[in-house]
């Protein structure tokens, strides 16, 4: 009787995260559709006004802004994370390995408010001397972005080169090919759903991320037309106005949560899909 | 001009180690440099002190009670569900629909950015459940927060306890409930404690989530009702509005320290616990 209570209990606990996921869809959605509803689907995201004090309320702007930076960033943080995924998998010494891996692990702890402190304070000088324009920016965004996905970039497709049958790069090598020759043609290929599911978590990561992009977009209410050009994206777009919104206003805040949330949700599943395993 | 393949993979090694190197660059040149600037700012008055003037003067010492407070909260609330999801999958269930769906719950969660859960934590523990900006709603939120980290892990911790230790203690004629309470969680300890403490980093870390749940005032916080302001937020502001450059390198030296030292008890509880099993 008392162990079958407990598993009961145990039961329900175990489904507190899933509740918790729809407990947040719920009160996020409950107080954004009203909103999206009066305003209608199309003005709140294909306008490109937002002026709450007027009633405007269209967030094309920060849409476009979050695709380009979160898009820039995936592609900085592919180019340096999966080179060093590579060199960690094949090239670099096992010792070392064990080293380098815990310690770009750590990269992922470091705050993110302290990644765009760092953005701000080096960073954004060096765009505005070196290439011109406020600093604060699309580009300056997206490489913040793209070093703080790194970890996550770098951890699983580290796991997926690892989860490679070694049997295929011993063929592969007694066919005489050079380490490179069977990375790139046949581990790169064999782990290709893991680094696209990693590829995919960094991009929801880079999506996700508020504090530091505030620091470093510059958070201008335009379309951003050039990487130069401050931009506002629909993370910065809550938080910057949270703290004083109400009525209306605080509602299309949660409606432009809503948005984020299903973007979110969009990439999760993609990265799902891919990394099931085919039966 | 054909580059021959051995030739091609020097310059491959060449190239990768190079952006290898680059990102271990990044990684010092973050620590060291607010090490450089932040380090001289910590002194007894800096760690202990009341601030002064929004924090342009004086010490942070409510803004670390408050991330003390706050981070003790949310594993206080998270660990028990945590472990308890993390023991229904593994000692009660098969690989089953139910599995599929917790597992799909833990993973959905850990995808949620930490401003959806600042909304979510603000309208219903601040406005609906009355709680105001206070430690009570900022730790409920990160509770939500770090759940699918401390799932995750135990439930690897568990599955990776022996099973003839179970077996032992069930032919002595435990139960169920007492097999796990005694055998099981205990020797998955140091795993479940990985989860525990890589949750504690995040909410030490966590500014997006706080700020609009636990608000953001300098008095140090007497009830779990009072609103407080963390370190992480402290350094948001200091940054953000330009109030004292010196103390933001302090505070965001402190807040490194801190995660430094979380993250390495973690990870060399992990190494341990991998060494032991092999």
């Amino acid at each position: 009787m008392r162990e079958k209570l407990i598993e009961k209990g145990l039961l329900l606990v175990a489904f507190s995260a899933v509740a918790t996921i729809f407990l947040i869809a719920f009160f996020i959605f409950r107080e954004g559709v009203p909103l999206v509803a009066k305003v209608g689907v199309w003005d709140f995201i294909a306008s490109t006004r937002w002026a709450p004090s007027k009633g405007q309320f269209g967030i094309l702007p920060m849409i476009v802004g979050s695709l380009e930076v979160t898009i820039l960033a995936v592609v900085f943080g592919a180019v340096l994370g999966l080179s060093c995924a590579m060199f960690l998998a094949e090239f670099a010494p096992r010792w070392s390995v064990r080293i380098l891996k815990p310690m770009i692990e750590l990269l992922a702890g470091i705050p993110s408010v302290v990644y765009g402190f760092i953005g701000v304070v080096v960073l954004v000088p060096w765009i505005r001397t070196t290439f011109g324009g406020p600093g604060f920016s699309v580009l300056a965004s997206s490489i913040i972005l793209g070093i703080m996905i790194l970890p996550t970039v770098i951890a699983i497709s580290l796991d997926a080169f690892h989860a490679v049958p070694p049997l295929y790069k011993e063929g592969s090598l007694a066919l005489g090919a050079t380490r490179w020759q069977t990375l790139y043609r046949v581990q790169l290929p064999a782990a290709r759903s893991g680094i696209i599911a990693a590829l995919i978590l960094g991009m929801g990561r880079a999506v996700g991320e508020t504090m530091a992009v505030i620091m470093v977009a510059g958070n201008a209410l335009t379309m951003p037309t050039s990487l130069l050009q401050p931009v506002r994206t629909l993370t910065s777009n809550i938080a910057l106005e949270m703290g004083y919104a109400s009525g209306d206003h605080q509602a299309a805040l949660f409606a432009t949560g809503m948005v984020l949330f299903v973007i979110i949700a969009v990439l999760n599943t993609i990265a799902l899909v891919v990394t099931r395993p085919r039966t | 001009m054909i580059i021959k393949p051995l030739a091609w993979q020097r310059i491959v090694w060449v190239a990768l180690a190079a952006m290898t190197l680059l990102t271990l660059v990044v990684l010092f040149f973050i620590i060291g440099f607010i090490a450089s600037k932040g380090a001289r700012v910590i002194t007894p008055e800096f760690l202990f002190g009341m601030p002064a003037r929004m924090g342009k003067e004086g010490g942070i010492l409510p803004t670390i009670i408050a991330t003390i407070y706050i981070t003790l909260l949310a594993i206080i609330i998270a660990t028990p569900i945590g472990v308890g999801s993390a023991v229904y999958l593994t000692e009660y269930t098969r690989e089953s629909a139910i599995t599929r769906i917790v597992r799909f719950g833990a993973d959905a969660l850990a995808g949620v950015p930490s401003i959806i859960f600042g909304l979510f934590g603000f309208i219903l523990f601040v406005i609906r459940l009355r709680m105001g900006w206070s430690l009570a709603a900022g730790g409920l939120t990160l509770a939500f927060m770090i759940l699918p980290t401390i799932i995750r892990t135990s439930e690897e911790a568990i599955r990776a306890v022996p099973h003839n230790l179970r077996e032992v203690s069930y032919s002595l004629g435990g139960a169920k409930s007492q097999t796990i309470m005694r055998v099981v969680l205990p020797n998955a300890l140091p795993g479940i404690l990985t989860g525990v403490i890589l949750g504690m980093g995040r909410s030490v870390a966590e500014t997006a989530a706080t700020i609009f749940t636990a608000g953001s005032s300098l008095l140090i916080p007497k009830s779990l009702f009072d609103p407080a302001r963390t370190m992480a937020v402290h350094f948001y502001i200091l940054a953000r509005e330009g109030l004292s450059m010196e103390r933001a390198y302090g505070t965001a030296f402190l807040l490194i320290v801190a995660i430094l030292l979380i993250n390495v008890v973690a990870y060399s509880l992990m190494f341990r616990l991998t060494r032991k099993m092999r």
